[in-house]
């Protein structure tokens, strides 16, 4: 308490000094400072902003509760992040190639991008798939395309992250035949799917299926994998497309802990028991603007799931509160305007996502606002985490920013502001509800239109659109995806309908939409369809039939 | 123009592309502007968005797609609207649209892009000049 | 405008739009057309359906829509959502909930805004629906939010009005109770999945029993999930109950005898106070008229009397 008294007299005489004399030659840049999502910004941080704050409760050891400090109890210095390049475009055999490039170039991870009518469970010649075939990702319209995917790829060697949602169980299935086509059973099986329909309600858009069925999906998949695939990892809880959709650093970290609240539940109802499933539970974020609260963000999430699981969800074992995430760069950050500076971009909010101990790391090619990034590109996106890794030394201690007055203060400060959040949603029933009610959209949409007039108004600079332009972009070239793409897919698929067994199809369509209409497990009569080479569009038809199809709420 | 009559906006996304967050933007600050803006929600075939536009009498359509399927969604939608003998709306397009595209784009009949980073006032100031009342 | 008039007539989807949006600008050429098309107009049913926001009117209306039109009816819908009173704008957010219907080449959507009409909401929505009925459409629902007069005014020109409610709204519906209560002549309580909605029920139950007027019509009270449909066709049935009492009990003819005097007066009065306007707006005298009566020179009794009969006295010339 003395000391106390004697710093905070120490500090008032150098705000009345040092500082004040400062500012009459010049003043401040800015009347008050913020971070990117709004949190306030002090001139100083000292000990008196950390008061209250006891080691072993809130900051701890690594791989130890609350895991402040990371869930690795040796951090970088056992084995580095998973850099984890997402990619994919038109037909399997170009992935496929591209997937090699990568992994010879020293990606240790693969994440497959799927094309948009493969995310919305509709097959390359269904019309809706008019000009979208190939082209966000590949086109997987059956096992056929599965097989060729990862021809030549051992699937006991690699760990593989699938962006999918709604269809996930199909795309699991399908990657489950294709490693036992290859004489590996479902236990070797590394990897992830993303598995996460909330956020899709909220951010992403590549629904199908109405809140229930979908859940009953999840849990499905959470209840399989629990028996069959120990190594999997059965969702991607996901911050980083409510990010994207404009939300503040706050509102990524409730939302997305607010969806995981409601799959734990969800998966509690169904009958499992919370440490049965819940270390298999993984999350994604994004690492956006704002250095040190970036940092703080990926800190004060940790803490505050762990205490959750713990408290809320009463979780026994403490690999269930253990939160371990995958990280990507933002790409709403990067700009069309001088594209190189995008690399800069990237280099910083990859070394956000170090620092804040993430457990694998997608960065961003320049090129992405204009296009899908060009092999250069992507090599220069991989470089950066190479470098960072190999070359900084910032993987050689644990969580070297902690302790630091600012970051433990803006940690604190995040995790108490999403705890808000998490309480409002909960009073009015759950993230389902909040979904329901558009509360969620409209907190995005608000913060975005906030964002975009600040950026307008040049209040907030990014730098080559507002600031630092140009009157002549650099020519730049980009990847331009392969126009006969969706032509040869459709012949693939053509082929595919024509070599199968038809009746095959049709009996496994049937018993699924029995189990469906049912509450069987679906994962085994999905897996028994796809080895029969159905189609996704025609399993994801009967799933369409018997679930009906969501309709969003209005929220503007 | 008559303190009643507004510029009537169709904001839509065709396609299967699940982004948005500038389409949503758009409509708020168009309707800030003082213009109507029907927003018509994702998954918009062109010809839910013709038929939108038409019967909601809209001077201006905004077309909103990130997934690389403009080449093939926005001649389409000019195409119909060719169709229904309409040549007085003013069609413009937003989102992931590369350079080398826009050519065709313009020749199809969209009158302008925005490009990622284009501030709002820019777009309002456009359709403001350029709009058919 | 004659081609405008026959092509309405003879069901060309693109001249009805037009028309719509003549109205909506308050176009001289709108109120000829309309001349025109009125003897063509009074066969729609006309619903009118209102109620807070969030209580699902738009899929509610979807909901009916898709019943009626498995009964071979044509559909029309107007959709009014306010105008910013700062930027004059709107976002027209009623369409995007009726994406069932929008292929269907028998129903037509229009959304408005409630601009800043200097004729009054009702009018432009009013003389919206003439078109779409004269255009031929069986039944025409008209959607508004029903907060204040002017929406109370426009519900009026249905010959059923629907207000709905939603389990668990408190006491929202209190501040929209004021004249919209008054002319409900179906009540129906959405999202009947939520907590509450019996509830509810009997709440508007209870404000029907004290309501003091004698009514050969008790407006029901109806549960419906515009989700699932679950409710809709009961809905369905009651609104046609409705207009066949209207018809039986010859207020239908009487409600028709009410509305075409109000709208008459409602037009002379609107073209009477424009011309005066128009007459006086910016003439300096009017203006050391309005100075006087604020420095207590004058007093508006006597001036405004003066004028008016200036005004009459010069137009019988």
């Amino acid at each position: 308490m003395g000391d106390d008294s004697k710093l905070r007299d120490s500090m008032k005489k150098w705000v009345d000094g040092s500082v004040t004399n400062t500012i009459k030659r010049f003043p401040e840049r800015e009347d008050d400072f913020a971070t990117i999502s709004g949190l306030p910004v002090n001139r100083l941080y000292t000990p008196l902003d950390l008061k209250g704050l006891q080691y072993e409760r809130d900051l701890g050891f690594p791989g130890l509760y609350p895991f402040t400090r990371g869930v690795q109890a040796t951090g970088y210095r056992g084995r580095f992040w998973t850099m984890r390049q997402y990619s994919g475009f038109a037909t399997a055999h170009e992935t496929n190639r591209r997937f090699h490039f990568l992994l010879e170039q020293g990606q240790t991870g693969l994440s497959i991008a799927f094309d948009l009518p493969t995310q919305i469970g509709y097959d390359s010649d269904d019309p809706r798939a008019q000009g979208e075939v190939g082209k966000v990702g590949v086109a997987i319209d059956s096992l056929a395309d599965m097989e060729v995917l990862f021809e030549g790829i051992p699937l006991d060697k690699v760990s593989t992250s699938m962006t999918i949602n709604a269809p996930a169980s199909v795309l699991l299935a399908m990657y489950i035949v294709v490693a036992e086509k290859q004489g590996i059973s479902m236990d070797k099986l590394r990897g992830t799917i993303q598995n996460d329909i909330l956020k899709e309600y909220v951010a992403r858009g590549t629904y199908i299926f109405p809140p229930t069925p979908s859940m009953r999906l999840i849990t499905d998949i959470f209840e399989f994998c629990t028996e069959n695939m120990p190594l999997w990892n059965t969702i991607s809880i996901s911050g980083y497309h409510i990010r994207e959709a404009g939300s503040t650093a706050v509102q990524e970290v409730a939302f997305t802990l607010a969806d995981g609240i409601a799959y734990v539940q969800a998966a509690i109802n169904a009958g499992l028991d919370v440490d049965d499933f819940a270390s298999r539970l993984s999350f994604f974020f994004g690492s956006h603007s704002d250095f040190l609260e970036e940092i703080s963000k990926f800190r004060a999430a940790r803490r505050l799931w762990a205490r959750i699981m713990h408290d809320r969800f009463k979780a026994k074992h403490e690999d269930s509160c253990k939160m371990r995430f995958h990280t990507q760069t933002a790409g709403c950050t990067l700009t069309a305007q001088q594209p190189d500076n995008n690399v800069v971009r990237v280099t910083l909010q990859a070394l956000q996502a170090v620092l804040g101990g993430t457990q694998s790391l997608h960065t961003n090619s320049r090129d992405e606002a204009l296009s899908l990034p060009t092999e250069e590109s992507v090599q220069i996106a991989l470089r950066t985490q190479q470098i960072i890794a190999y070359e900084s030394g910032v993987g050689d201690t644990i969580d070297p920013l902690a302790g630091s007055y600012f970051v433990e203060s803006l940690t604190n400060e995040i995790e108490t502001q999403a705890m808000d959040y998490i309480k409002k949603i909960d009073d009015m029933g759950g993230a389902p509800v909040a979904i329901e009610r558009g509360f969620i959209q409209r907190e995005i949409h608000e913060a975005a239109y906030q964002f975009q007039k600040s950026v307008d108004a040049t209040k907030r600079i990014v730098v080559g659109v507002n600031r630092f332009t140009v009157d002549e972009e650099p020519q730049f070239d980009y990847l331009r995806i392969n126009p006969k793409a969706e032509k040869e897919q459709l012949a693939e698929l053509k082929k595919v309908r024509e070599k199968r067994d038809d009746g095959q199809v049709k009996t496994a369509l049937d018993e699924l939409r029995r189990s469906a209409k049912g509450d069987t497990n679906l994962m085994p009569p999905i897996i028994t369809a796809v080895k029969a080479y159905a189609t996704l569009g025609e399993i994801c038809g009967v799933l369409r039939e018997v679930f009906g199809e969501y309709k969003a709420p209005d929220i503007l | 123009m008559s303190s009643s009559k507004k510029i009537r906006v169709l904001v839509a996304k065709p396609g299967l592309d699940g982004h948005d967050r500038g389409a949503k933007i758009v409509a708020r600050a168009l309707r800030d502007a003082g213009m109507e803006v029907i927003y018509t929600g994702l998954r918009q075939t062109p010809e839910m968005v013709v038929r939108a536009a038409l019967d909601e009498g809209v001077h201006c359509i905004g077309l909103s797609i990130l997934s690389g399927a403009h080449n093939a969604l926005f001649p389409k939608i000019m195409e119909l609207l060719k169709e229904e003998g309409v040549d007085d709306i003013l069609v413009v397009g937003g989102g992931i649209i590369p350079e080398d595209d826009i050519p065709n784009l313009k020749k199809a009949g969209i009158a302008e892009i925005f490009g990622p980073g284009t501030p709002l006032d820019e777009i309002i100031e456009y359709i403001k000049t350029n709009v058919k009342l | 405008m004659n081609g405008l008039v026959k092509g309405v007539l003879s069901g060309n989807r693109r001249d009805l739009a037009r028309l719509i949006s003549l109205i909506e600008d308050e176009d001289a050429d709108a109120t000829k057309a309309l001349s025109q098309l009125y003897k063509h107009t009074g066969k729609a049913h006309i619903i009118g359906v209102t109620g807070p926001p969030g209580s699902g009117k738009s899929s509610l209306v979807t909901k009916l829509t898709t019943e009626f039109r498995s009964r071979d009816k044509t559909i029309g819908i107007v959709c009014v959502d306010p105008s910013s009173p700062f930027t004059g704008g709107a976002l027209l957010g009623d369409r995007i909930r009726m994406q069932e219907h929008s292929l269907d080449k028998e129903v037509y959507v229009r959304s408005m805004g409630t601009r800043g009409h200097l004729g009054g909401l009702a009018r432009a929505t009013s003389d919206a629906v003439r078109a779409i009925d004269a255009f031929g459409k069986d039944i025409i629902f008209v959607e508004t939010v029903g907060a204040g007069q002017s929406e109370v005014e426009v519900i009026n020109i249905a010959h059923t009005v629907i207000v709905t409610d939603m389990p668990g709204s408190g006491d929202d519906i209190q501040a929209i109770k004021a004249g919209i209560m008054e002319i409900a002549d179906i009540f129906v309580v959405n999202k009947m999945d939520l907590s509450g909605a019996e509830r509810k029920v009997t709440e508007i139950e209870v404000m029907l029993d004290i309501d003091p007027r004698e009514r050969d019509w008790r407006p029901p009270v109806l549960l419906t999930n515009s989700r699932s449909g679950e409710g809709v066709a009961e809905l369905a049935e009651k609104i046609l109950e409705h207009l066949q009492f209207l018809k039986d009990s010859g207020l239908l003819e009487q409600k028709g005898l009410k509305r075409s005097r109000d709208e008459l007066q409602e037009l002379m009065r609107y073209k009477l106070t424009r011309e005066l306007y128009q007459k006086l707006e910016g003439q300096p005298e009017y203006e050391a008229a309005i100075k006087k009566i604020a420095t207590r020179k004058d007093d508006p009794y006597s001036v405004a009397e003066r004028l008016i009969a200036e005004f009459l006295f010069s137009e019988s010339r």
